[in-house]
């Protein structure tokens, strides 16, 4: 019944080292094969698996290695023709590789849409229907919650102020073409009217292009975690990554680059940095580290300074301290496995009320409070995003792009000198298109800004 | 006590104008039709502005003409002045007005109904239904007559429970002091009607002899003669001006000064006034800071010196009246003949109604117009219209007639009061419609005239011609996408006379006409004339050549819309049994009772997961079907 192709990320966010994205729908292979390289996709035999590459159609560079699986309806879950693309790398080459099936004409599937096509196509007996049901509701209300909980306040704002932009533009030429011989109101111009979208295209512009450069939310929060060499950094990050990435040594100053991963702490998207220690070194590739190590600290959401329970306080510590003075930190206090040597009064003096937590990793000891503090300080809205602000899901990019190339439409309308309601049409979709990011699609709006923004009537 | 007065397919109750609409269209159908109504002198009477069409307002006059109602042909033999608003925009927002003369009208439309072989008029007042099993079988009036009916249509107006307020006086009355239905309205809420409180009002009328016109600024009618009706061939050259003067700021201090006397701000709670309807007063609070407001002499016909003072609506007290009118320019002088008031009445809550405008609860009982929650005569027309046409099929055992939102206005009007409800009297307005590009007036006939015919509403000749308009539109089309016009010197010309750039190589004619500045006129010059095309077809060819890729986008849009349409809700669904959908979305789903899918995603607060899951059921309901 419903034919078009729709796509997902199948796995749950930030969570295991492989991402597939899902493709199902009548164009799923075609979609899959437009941008594989490798073998010819729409060749190969149902239900086997190929590596090759994914290319970004915007650069032509590969996007990401993968392996791709081509399911043919209708033995397939939903029944309909089916792809699935094993990614690795992290939720940004996920992302970007969904991105690219969108762009290349799928559609981003709504919360159980899925099971609802399989249902729909008879893959579901009906015992299971009211199942299917809940799963749906259940998916689209932890949907909805995260995608409340993940965007940002601002860029909730922002979107307002462009919708309002907009729907004061609409109402005028509304009013225009409503009340023709009020003229209280002026003509609204095409010169206007090119100023107000153009206005309004160049933030959504902007927008895209910080989501773009990876300025963004979707990867999560950026998580640096500091503390001098030795004190259990890395071994802080594969607690929580719970695999192997970064190298964990007694040697201090081994890990030498910045290494990122993705995890989901108790639902809270977390991007963790593992710095090189800060220190004062001769070491010149040591110190290439520190520098870099200095300048991700700035930017990073939260800092989790990791201090050793078995060592005094050091001059290196104490200078931490001040250089992430002001920002978001939890402290941790490492290895109390071991002998006590760190003045605890003193560490909770100079952490100034942000959290303290005790943890012996290698006995995984401390790991639940942990986690939980991170999740009180995220959910307790304590974090400044910052400039990180803005866009934090696919969902959110796809709608903006929409916004955008519907509001290309209406100025090509402009250009082309059409009638301000013809051009309009264009400028309510995308005012349409906006509200879907903020969950605000009701049509009664533009009524009451027609009538709070003019006097009008006999 | 009570005699039997007769048995009828449809009752009308009301002569206004859904009244009268429904009643025609009932009897050309072919069922036999009673209306009963308070007073004959005041059929399809206009309480308040006498002007028809307008934008939105405008297109659903063609719509309704192009079904086979008859407004459009009435107000074209009776108008005394017609302008098409407007022009300088887009072809979808174009639209007729007519200034109307008030009392002809009636006549007009009195001697319509009077001579429709299937129509009994008769004047009457209704006091309650009669049911049966649930069922609406027929009326009983305040004489104790009781006429029987398959169906009855309930169209009256502003009278129920009607109270006419001016400053402290208050009273019981219908508009323009004619008695209010009271018993009726008691009746319907006794059966389990949902009553809402209404409010709108009306300007004073002045005499035009103490008018100083050469105070105002001259509103005359278009030179090029036009009608709404497909069918008018003559039209009235002899039209009258209306005139624009403004209030100012002695207006202002005068109403601000008497604010606590008006009926409607003296603090008592009253009934949902129209925004798009403001008062006076409303418009002096709302908005403060505004030195002047617009205020339109509209003259009420040609034999009476009555002038409407469109922008005054009021319900300031008499004496305040006499000084509010006599601070605008050209006003001085003015004697009121009629002061204004406003007027409070019941209106059912339209969520209670099938899109057929049947009433859920009671079978066989339509209402249509003001009674609905609208405002105007056109919107009124419309559900008259609609509702004559939907009691009529069901008496005759024909399917029920329901018009999308991308069909016709008269759709988005009916389908916004049946799934949404108002707050507020209803009116159409452009913005409300998100198919406007596919409803134009130009194209009313083409969207309708097929609709009208098949029930029996449009004549076969008219028919006949409506069809081979629409086979010249195509062949022209067809002509202009195949002829090339070359760059040579006269093309250069007439090019650079629209100040278009000049032709580099040779195009068809449909992609020149395609250019903002061309115009089918303009190609004309460039190609074999036609000579067998009206300036009708010749417009259809040009607005469907010049916007074909925004008419197509709408197009598609449309399917996509009609698509949701097209899933049916079973009509004995059971919404307390479908698990997961969210309870604010399940109640507003229990009274809305939405026919499709589509109808059930515009109702607020039902939201695309309680859709998905809708969904599911249906199709499960279906494969239960299949299995047994």
């Amino acid at each position: 019944m419903e034919t078009d192709t729709i796509a997902a990320i199948s796995t749950p966010v930030g969570e295991g080292a492989i991402a597939i994205v899902r493709l199902s729908g009548v164009d799923a292979v075609a979609i899959a094969a437009s941008i594989f390289q490798g073998k010819n996709l729409k060749e190969v035999a149902s239900h086997t698996i190929h590596y090759g590459k994914i290319m970004d159609p915007d650069t032509n560079e590969v996007a990401e290695e993968v392996m791709v699986s081509v399911m043919r309806a209708p033995k397939t879950f939903t029944r309909e023709d089916v792809v699935e693309i094993n990614c690795h790398g992290g939720m940004v080459a996920v992302n970007r590789v969904l991105e690219i099936m969108l762009a290349k004409g799928a559609r981003l599937a709504e919360p159980g849409e899925f099971t609802k096509r399989a249902f729909l196509n008879g893959r579901i007996d009906l015992s299971q229907a009211e199942a299917v049901m809940d799963l749906i509701r259940a998916k689209t209300d932890k949907a909805m919650t995260v995608a409340l909980k993940q965007m940002d306040g601002r860029l909730s704002k922002m979107i307002q102020k462009y919708r309002q932009s907009l729907l004061e533009t609409v109402a005028h030429v509304e009013v225009n073409i409503d009340y023709p011989e009020y003229d209280d109101v002026e003509e609204m111009s095409h010169e206007l009217m090119r100023e107000k979208t153009k206005a309004v295209h160049k933030e959504i512009e902007e927008l895209l292009q910080i989501a773009k450069q990876g300025k963004i939310l979707r990867e999560g929060l950026s998580t640096a975690i500091i503390g001098r060499p030795n004190v259990g950094k890395s071994s802080l990050m594969n607690t929580l990554v719970q695999e192997n990435k970064a190298i964990v040594t007694e040697i201090p100053g081994t890990t030498r680059d910045i290494i990122e991963e993705y995890v989901n702490v108790r639902g809270v998207p977390l991007r963790l940095v593992d710095t090189a220690g800060i220190r004062e070194t001769e070491d010149i590739v040591e110190k290439i580290g520190v520098e870099r190590s200095r300048q991700v600290l700035k930017e990073s959401d939260l800092i989790l300074f990791v201090l050793n329970y078995n060592e005094k306080l050091s001059e290196e510590d104490r200078k931490l301290f001040k250089a992430i003075e002001g920002l978001e930190y939890i402290v941790i206090i490492n290895k109390t496995d071991l002998a006590q040597q760190l003045d605890m009064d003193e560490v909770e003096r100079l952490a100034m009320n942000r959290p303290v937590i005790t943890t012996s990793l290698i006995e995984e000891q401390g790991i639940d409070e942990l986690e939980a503090a991170i999740a009180n300080v995220f959910f307790a809205g304590d974090i400044d995003t910052g400039d990180l602000t803005y866009v934090s899901n696919v969902r959110h990019i796809q709608l903006l792009k929409q916004a955008k190339a519907a509001l290309e439409d209406a100025m090509q309308s402009l250009e082309l000198g059409m009638p301000l309601d013809i051009v309009q049409i264009d400028v309510t979709r995308t005012w349409e298109l906006l509200g879907e990011i903020i969950g605000d699609t009701a049509s009664d709006s533009l009524i009451d800004q027609l009538f709070s923004q003019f006097c009008l009537g006999k | 006590m009570v005699y039997d007065a007769g048995h009828y397919d449809v009752i009308v109750v009301g002569a206004g104008h859904a009244g009268s609409e429904a009643a025609l269209a009932a009897a050309k159908m072919g069922a036999k039709t009673l209306i009963l109504t308070l007073n004959l002198d005041m059929i399809a009477f206009m309480p308040c502005n006498p002007s028809i069409g307008g934008p939105a307002k405008g297109i659903v006059v063609r719509e309704i003409d192009a079904l086979g109602g008859v407004m459009a042909k009435v107000i074209d033999k009776t108008y005394i002045q017609m302008r098409m608003l407007n022009t300088g925009k887009g072809p979808a927002v174009q639209a007729l007005r007519a200034q109307a003369d008030k009392p002809l009208y009636i006549q007009e439309m009195k001697q319509l109904i009077e001579n429709e072989k299937n129509i009994t008029l008769r004047q009457g007042m209704v006091d309650e239904l009669i049911i049966e099993d649930g069922i609406c079988k027929g009326v009983i009036t305040e004489t104790h007559a009781a006429y029987h009916a398959e169906t009855v249509i309930v169209t009256t107006g502003t009278f129920m429970r009607g109270k006419v307020l001016m400053g402290d006086l208050e009273y019981e009355s219908g508009p323009n002091n004619q008695r209010p239905t009271i018993k009726l309205s008691e009746n319907l809420e006794k059966l389990g009607l949902e009553i809402t409180r209404f409010k709108t009002g009306t300007p004073p009328r002045v005499n035009s002899h103490t008018i100083d016109y050469s105070k105002t600024e001259i509103q005359p009618g278009d030179e090029k003669p036009r009608g709404f009706s497909y069918e008018t061939t003559e039209f009235i050259t002899e039209q009258i001006p209306c005139w624009l003067t403004y209030t100012n700021e002695f207006t202002h201090k005068i109403i601000d000064d008497n604010l606590s006397l008006s009926a409607m701000y003296s603090g008592m709670k009253r009934g949902t006034g129209p925004r798009y309807c403001p008062s006076i007063e409303d418009k002096i609070v709302r908005f403060h800071d505004k030195p002047r407001h617009q205020i339109f002499l509209e003259p009420e016909g040609r034999n009476t010196e009555e002038v409407y003072v469109q922008g005054l609506s009021t319900s300031l007290p008499e004496s305040v009246q006499h000084e509010m009118v006599r601070s605008v320019p050209g006003l001085e002088n003015a004697e009121i003949m009629r002061p204004g008031y406003a007027i409070e009445y019941d209106a059912l809550i339209p969520t209670q109604l099938w899109p057929t405008l049947e009433t859920k609860k009671i079978a066989g009982l339509f209402t249509a117009g003001q009674i609905n929650g609208t405002s105007g005569y056109e919107e009124a027309a419309a559900q008259g219209l609609m509702a004559g046409i939907n009691a009529a099929a069901k008496v005759l055992g024909k399917e029920p007639v329901i018009l999308d939102r991308s069909q016709a206005y008269i759709g988005v009007l009916i389908d916004d009061l049946v799934t949404k409800g108002t707050k507020e009297p209803y009116r159409l307005l452009t913005s409300r419609a998100e198919y406007r590009l596919l409803l134009r007036h130009d194209n009313a006939d083409l969207r309708l005239t097929a609709l009208g015919h098949e029930l029996g509403l449009i004549s076969n000749e008219r028919y006949d011609r409506f069809l081979l308009k629409k086979q010249q539109v195509e062949e022209e089309m067809n002509r202009l996408r195949k002829i090339v016009i070359k760059p040579n010197a006269i093309v250069q010309e007439v090019l650079q006379e629209a100040e278009a750039s000049p032709l580099k190589e040779a195009v068809k004619a449909a992609d020149l006409l395609k250019r903002p500045e061309m115009s089918y006129a303009l190609i004309e010059r460039l190609i074999e004339a036609n000579e067998s095309l009206t300036s009708d077809i010749k417009e259809q060819v040009e607005i469907h050549i010049k916007y074909e890729g925004y008419i197509k986008k709408a197009n598609e849009q449309v399917e996509r819309m009609l698509k949701m349409e097209d899933k049916k809700i079973p009509e004995n669904i059971d919404y307390d049994a479908i698990s997961g959908i969210a309870t604010e979305a399940r109640e507003k789903l229990k009274t809305v009772r939405p026919l499709s899918v589509g109808q059930a995603s515009r109702i607020s607060g039902v939201n695309p997961s309680d859709i998905s899951i809708l969904l599911v059921y249906i199709e499960n309901g279906k494969i239960a079907k299949l299995a047994n």
